[in-house]
């Protein structure tokens, strides 16, 4: 068994208003100075084959239409 | 004609949309979401709702249902598909048609009747009716993800080939969509997806029964 962790990210470009919506958040809060905010998801999981995972991505874990993913091993 | 309705755990709209079948066309029953038999029926239609509490991205799993193994060889046989909503969501992940829906532009669930106009190079007569393009059809639309996006190229396409079947009037897009994209074309026509709700504008006494027309115009492609 493989240990891995999925980055899913929207892709650059595409407007992300879950990330714009915490970065106007974050000065009310005192923290000023952070920007290009982008909100994505992470999956983690064990795998028997690792050289699926790249399929595994494309066809369910993230849609590369409109997303980017990152496959990291453990 | 016959329609059947796709029920997946989490589709909400299946009952309205069995109702608005039933009143188009005269016969409609519900289809489960694991049976690899659509049972004869004619037409689909994948309706609206959570299906699989819409888990990782609206439509993400259902589209790996049996049943969506059926409605991709009805699609490819010429046969009437209408996704509605979440519906159209799953056609989109399942790669029938083109592009992907978003978290609504400014976050938040929309609940309110839209006015939906034919795509410009378009002007989708049959689907107008009597109506001319200048008086758009008036339909609910209530979903949180529903921002219509393509990559330009893929945008240029669909006007180029007529795909593009409804957009919101001026001042009607409650989501952000790209170019006031409310409703896409498979190349062929026969698939359809959108994400106000005809199935929820088939009684007078809910205020409008333009959403019949939609229903009516993809019969057509029955055979």
């Amino acid at each position: 068994m493989v240990r891995a962790r999925v980055l899913i990210r929207p892709k650059e470009g595409i407007l992300d208003p879950q990330g714009k919506a915490v970065e106007r958040a974050l000065p009310a809060l005192g923290f000023e100075g952070v920007g290009h905010v982008r909100v994505g998801r992470m999956v983690e999981l064990e795998a028997e084959d690792p050289a699926a995972l790249g399929e595994l991505c494309e066809k369910l874990l993230a849609n590369p239409l409109i997303e980017d993913y990152e496959i990291q091993t453990l | 004609m016959i329609w059947g309705v796709l029920q997946f755990p989490g589709s909400c709209d299946e009952r309205d949309a069995l109702h608005a079948c039933a009143l188009a066309s005269g016969e409609a029953r519900l289809i489960w979401h694991e049976d690899r038999d659509l049972g004869g029926v004619d037409g689909v239609v994948v309706p609206g709702g959570f299906s699989y509490g819409d888990y990782l991205r609206a439509g993400a799993i259902a589209r790996f249902s049996p049943a969506m193994e059926a409605v991709a060889e009805l699609a490819a046989a010429g046969g009437p598909v209408l996704g509605i909503c979440n519906g159209f969501q799953v056609l989109c992940e399942a790669g029938l048609l083109p592009g992907a829906l978003l978290r609504n532009e400014n976050l938040r669930f929309v609940c309110r009747q839209v006015d939906l106009l034919p795509g410009v190079d378009a002007p989708e007569t049959s689907l107008y009716g009597g109506k001319s393009a200048h008086q758009p059809l008036s339909i609910p639309a209530k979903h949180g993800e529903g921002r219509y996006y393509a990559p330009e190229a893929t945008l240029n396409a669909l006007e180029a080939n007529g795909q593009v079947a409804f957009r919101y009037a001026p001042g009607h897009n409650p989501n952000g969509s790209a170019r006031d994209i409310a409703g896409v074309r498979s190349e062929a026509g026969n698939v359809l997806g959108l994400m106000p709700h005809p199935e929820h504008a088939v009684d007078p006494l809910s205020g409008s029964t333009d959403g019949l027309r939609v229903f009516e115009d993809l019969a057509r492609f029955a055979t």
